[in-house]
This record gives structure tokens, sequence and C-alpha cells, in this order.
């Protein structure tokens, strides 16, 4: 109570200040003065500002110094190290050597293999998660029963440890397992699915399993935001149901799809930890990702070559995030959600 | 004048258009049984692992050999075990027997130790990094300063980004300061992640700022504010991000493999792809035993973490 007093104290003191200046303006006075006024006027504020601004400033640099730190310490600053490693020939001599490191990475033949097959598995397995996913949260959103149950079936594969299900996934696809049992059993031919070029599918598989739950709940909740009344407006005007979901649904979801597609693609690079799980270090060679590669680089204690690498790694990430970020803004430009 | 009749036309119009409705309700109803079937068959194909992991659990050593001798070509049969060339899949064991888990958690003690470790870098992350992260979130919502939303921006893409680049630094780092091999190695970059301190500070700003303010006017230090209006409004936020930070962890396989060369400081999520080759009937046991972990908390915390999935949606808000 007693601070509440000093402040209204204080305050009622500086009006009583510029009362007087705005009347000695009234009286009569000249254009100039009133500019001082307007000066008194701005400085008052200002020096309120500034001083409550430097406080505030100050607190949240307080709250922000341990975090800020850490990261700090364990991923920016190492980084700027690892973008000095990238261009110089090793870590003792520290010449100068220009873009020498890329080149010795991109003209590798495990480095190329792994970057295609994970180019190559991210392009297909991406926009699959994204549309199936988008696909079973409209069929969850029409009214379906037993809603929640299936919602909480189809995020349980996220809850499930990779480790914990590799078992059955041997079971189910290995030369002498289920699928193929099933699949010749109606005339299919035998395939070694975790050593052949259909390894691949297997995988995609896997990961659908692991990550649709988890898209289908962003987009259940984006689907639950668009406003009611223009879906009722657009049926009153009789528009079909695939005109609402293209022109109305779509333009509310654009943002989720931005989202979703981005967490998809980042969860496609940890697609290693199924692929590891299930077929160890050495996979067949459709199957070796860019992590594969990491671990043999790591191994060797290639420190050159690792920088190149993560540096590629993360400029085409950021560049891929950038033409994402940059569609979704000319697409969803008019809605803020 | 033609009175009170209806014009020429009308009515069929009427009818028709009744018809139509009646249509349309017919082909809903149709499509709502349709999508219920699509999200049965979903449904079903996504519990399947699941369940067949948990019921294949229960099944004694030569069951399992005798079903999936085939796939794991085990040499531990022993005796006159019958092994046919393909696999049985069976839903339900010939005799449940707890005799696996008896073997796992009484007589072969490294795999109730790999248990431990997962469970010892699980917790000290998920407590320091929330603890961290909540102030770290607080100082980026409660005041905004271009400096901050740069910093905030650069979060965000270390939160985008892959093991592959981000386990780059960690491992110099780690070997600069003699740390690799030890628990530390995955405990400090944990510490650290920036991916609670973008979920939380989203969650804070949606806090209205009147509600702080007004406690700043009261005379409420900033601490107090902090810690007494802040902290409670987001225990929801903080048990969601807990969730999805514990799935994240739980499963780690890159970051071991990678900062921990020594197998005996291993999290089981490696150490169960190791045991495979041997123990196979054992390794199902180990799995549920993995599993149970995550599953309670799911069963628990379904709602948390169905928001904070919400939450995450839409980068820029």
């Amino acid at each position: 109570m007693e601070n509440l007093k000093k402040i209204s104290d204080k305050t009622s003191g500086s009006f009583e200040k510029l009362n007087r200046f705005l009347r000695r303006n009234a009286d009569g006075q000249t254009n100039e003065r009133g500019s001082v006024v307007n000066r008194m006027r701005k400085s008052f504020k200002r020096g309120r500002s500034t001083k409550k601004a430097m406080r505030e400033t100050a607190v949240s640099w307080a709250f922000l110094l341990p975090s800020l730190m850490g990261v700090l310490t364990f991923f920016v600053l190492p980084f700027c190290v690892v973008v000095f490693y990238s261009i110089v020939n090793n870590p003792i001599q520290k010449e100068f050597v220009g873009f020498f490191n890329f080149e010795r990475v991109f003209t590798n033949n495990a480095f190329r293999q792994a970057a295609y097959n994970t180019f190559k598995f991210s392009v297909i397995a991406v926009p699959l998660a994204v549309a199936l996913s988008l696909f079973l949260a409209v069929v969850m959103e029409s009214g379906i029963p037993f809603k929640s149950q299936f919602r909480s079936f189809f995020l349980s594969p996220m809850m499930v440890p990779i480790a914990s299900i590799v078992l059955i996934w041997q079971v189910l696809f290995h030369f002498n397992g289920i699928v193929n049992v099933v699949g010749m059993y109606f005339g299919g031919p035998k395939i070694d699915w975790l050593k052949s070029d259909k390894a691949q599918i297997v995988i995609v598989v896997l990961f659908l399993w692991k990550n649709l739950g988890y898209n289908m709940i962003l987009f259940m909740a984006a689907l639950s935001s668009v406003p009611k009344d223009l879906i009722e407006v657009a049926r009153l005007e009789s528009a079909t149901d695939s005109q609402i979901f293209w022109t109305i649904k779509m333009r509310y979801l654009s943002s989720t799809v931005l989202f979703v597609t981005i967490m998809s693609l980042i969860n496609s690079f940890k697609v290693f930890r199924e692929i590891y799980l299930l077929t160890g270090d050495y996979p067949y060679k459709t199957l070796y990702m860019m992590q594969h590669f990491m671990n043999n680089t790591f191994a060797s204690v290639d420190y050159q070559k690792l920088s190149a690498s993560a540096i590629l790694m993360a400029l085409v990430i950021i560049v891929l995030m950038f033409i994402m970020f940059i569609t979704e803004n000319r697409y969803g430009k008019d809605i803020e959600g | 004048m033609a009175g009170l009749r209806l014009p020429t036309g009308e009515q069929q119009f009427y009818e028709k258009a009744i018809r139509k409705a009646r249509r349309k309700k017919k082909i809903y109803k149709y499509g709502i049984m349709a999508g219920t079937v699509i999200c049965a068959i979903f449904a079903a194909l996504f519990l399947l692992p699941t369940i067949l992991t948990i019921t294949n659990s229960f099944m004694s050593k030569s069951e399992i050999s005798a079903n999936y001798g085939a796939v794991f070509q085990t040499t531990e049969t022993g005796g006159k075990v019958f092994i046919s060339k393909t696999v049985n899949l069976k839903f339900i064991p010939d005799i449940v027997s707890f005799s696996q888990y008896i073997t796992v958690l009484f007589k072969s003690p490294e795999y109730l130790v790999k248990f431990w470790n997962s469970m010892f870098y699980v917790v000290p992350i998920l407590v320091v990094q929330l603890m961290v992260a909540m102030l770290a979130s607080y100082g980026f919502a409660r005041y905004k300063g271009r400096v901050r939303e740069v910093i905030f921006f650069i979060y965000i893409i270390l939160m985008l980004m892959p093991y592959q680049v981000t386990l780059v630094p960690n491992y110099m780092v780690s070997s600069w300061l003699g740390i690799l091999d030890t628990r530390w190695a995955i405990w400090l970059p944990g510490f650290f992640s920036p991916f609670a301190v973008y979920l939380l500070t989203k969650f804070i700003r949606r806090i209205p700022t009147e509600v702080m303010e007004a406690a700043s006017i009261d005379g409420a230090s900033e601490w107090q504010i902090f810690s007494q209006i802040c902290f409670p409004l987001c225990k929801s936020g903080l048990i969601s991000i807990a969730i999805l930070v514990f799935i994240d962890y739980w499963n780690m396989v890159e970051q071991p493999l990678i900062l921990l060369t020594n197998d005996e400081l291993h999290p089981l999520s490696v150490f169960l792809s190791k045991i495979n080759a041997g123990e196979i009937s054992l390794a199902f046991a180990v799995a549920v035993i993995y599993l149970v972990p995550p599953l309670l908390i799911f069963l628990y915390g379904e709602e948390y973490l169905i928001e904070g999935i919400s939450y995450q949606g839409g980068l820029k808000g």
C-alpha cells in the first residue's frame, strides 16, 4: 500500500508541473513555448521509460543467463570452431585451405551414398507422412465414434521405444518372416526385406508407424481451430465439401502443414535409430544414412571431414527451412491464426 | 391472381431439394461408417507390434525358439526342440510363463543395470533442463528486445538441427573438457537443450501480461512474479514438455553411440540391439520392461501430451 501511495504522489507531482507548463502555454505564449512544453513532455516520458526499460532488460538477461551460457558453450561457440576446422588443413597446423575439405567430402563415395540415401528417404517419407496424417486427421474430425480411443491408439507408437519393438519388426520382415509367409501364401515372391532394394520400404513403414500419430494430433488441433461460422456460411452458399476443404480449411492449415513438414523432415533424419537397431553398424547399402557416415567418421576422428559434412548438412537444412517459410508466407499471408 | 397456389414448378423444386438433402444425409452416414472402418484398420496396425511384443514376452524359452528360430537362428535350443522353417506368429502363448521375467529381474543383472543407466540419464536431464528452460523462457517472454528476439531465433534454428549437426560440436566440447566417456557427456548438452525453452516461451507468452503487470504494481519483486504467478500458471505446460523430453531421451541412440565408447555406460536402448543375437528369448521380456515407464507416463499424461503437441504447432506464434 505504501508503495502505491508513493507512486501516486510522484505522478501527481509531475502532473502538476506539466499542468503549470500547459497553463503558461495557454496564456497566449508563442509557438516556441509550445515546443518547449513538447520537449519537456517527451523528456519526461523518455526519462522514465529508459530507466524502466533498462531494469527490464537487466531482469530478462539475468533469467536468460544460465541457459545462454550453456547454449553458448555447448552449441554456438563449438559450432564456430567447427566452421574454423572446416577450412583449415588440420587442427594442429591450422593452415588455411579454402574449400578443400568440402571437396574432399563431396568426392567421398560413402558421403555421396549417405547423402543420396538420406535425401531419397526424406523425399519419399515426408510427403507420405504429411498426407496420410492429414487424411487421418480429417477422418477423425468428421465426427466418427470412439474418437478419443482412436487418438490414443494412433499416438501410442510415439511412446513405444524403438528398441522395444525392433524384435517384432525383425520377425515381420526377416527373410523367413511373417510378411514373406503371408506374401508367399498369396503367391508373392520371397523377398529379403532388410537386405535388398526393398529395405527402404520397411524403414518408411516404420517411420510412418512412429510419426503419424504425432502429426495427426497437430492437424487435429489446427482443424478444430478453423472458424465454424466461416464453414457454415460456405455451406449456405452451397459450397461442396471439397471446396470447403481446399479453399477454407487448407488456408487455415497452411502454417500447420509447414510445421508438420519441418518436424517430419527433422524426424526423418532421426530414422538412423530404427536402421541401427534393426541392422547394426553396416546395413544394406540403400540404408546407409548420413548418421552412419558420421559415426564412421567419428571413429576415425577426422575433424575436418566431420566439420565439413556437419556444415553442409546445416546449410541444406537452413535453405530448406527458408524455402518453406517463404512458400508458406506467400500462401497463407492474409490469414493470421 | 393465383392466390395461395404455388407457382408452377415450385413444388417439384422443393421435392427435389428434400430428396437431395436425404441423399446427402445417407452419404454422410456411409462416410462416417467408412471413416470408422479406416480408423479401426489403422489402429489395429498401429497397436499390433506393441501387443505382439507384450504377449510374446510371456512365452517360455523353448516356445520362442520354436516359433522364431527361423528368424534368429538361435543355437541355444538344446535337446530336441522342433524348429519350424518359417515363423509362427502367435498372439497368445501356448503356456503363459513368467520365466523370462524371473531371469531378467533376478538372475542376470546386466539388463537391469542398463535399465537404471537409462533412468540415470533421463531423470537429471529432465529436472535440470526444465529448470534452466523455465528461467530462460521467462526471460524471453516477459520483456521484449531486439537482441533477445535474434537469440530466440538462434534457439529455434538450434532446435531444428538434427543430431548429425549438433553432435559434432558436442563431441568437441566434451573432448576438450575431458568428459568424453562419462555420464556428463550426455548430461551437459541435455541440460541446455533449446527444445524446452522454445516450447515454454510459447506457453508463457499466452499468459496475459496484465496478470504480471498487476502483481508488479502491487509491489511483487521479479522473482516473486516468476515463482508465484508464472510458475503455477505453467504447470500443465511443464508436464507436457516433461513428457516430450522424456520420450526423446528415453529413446536416445545417437548420443551414446558417439559420446560413450564404454559399453558399461550405455542405456538400454543401445544395449537391446546387441542382445538380439544370443538370448533372443530374454530380449522380449527386456523390451517389455523397457516399455513400461513410457507406457505408464502415456496412460497418466495423455491429455498433457496432446496439449503439448498442439502447442508446438505454428512455429511463428
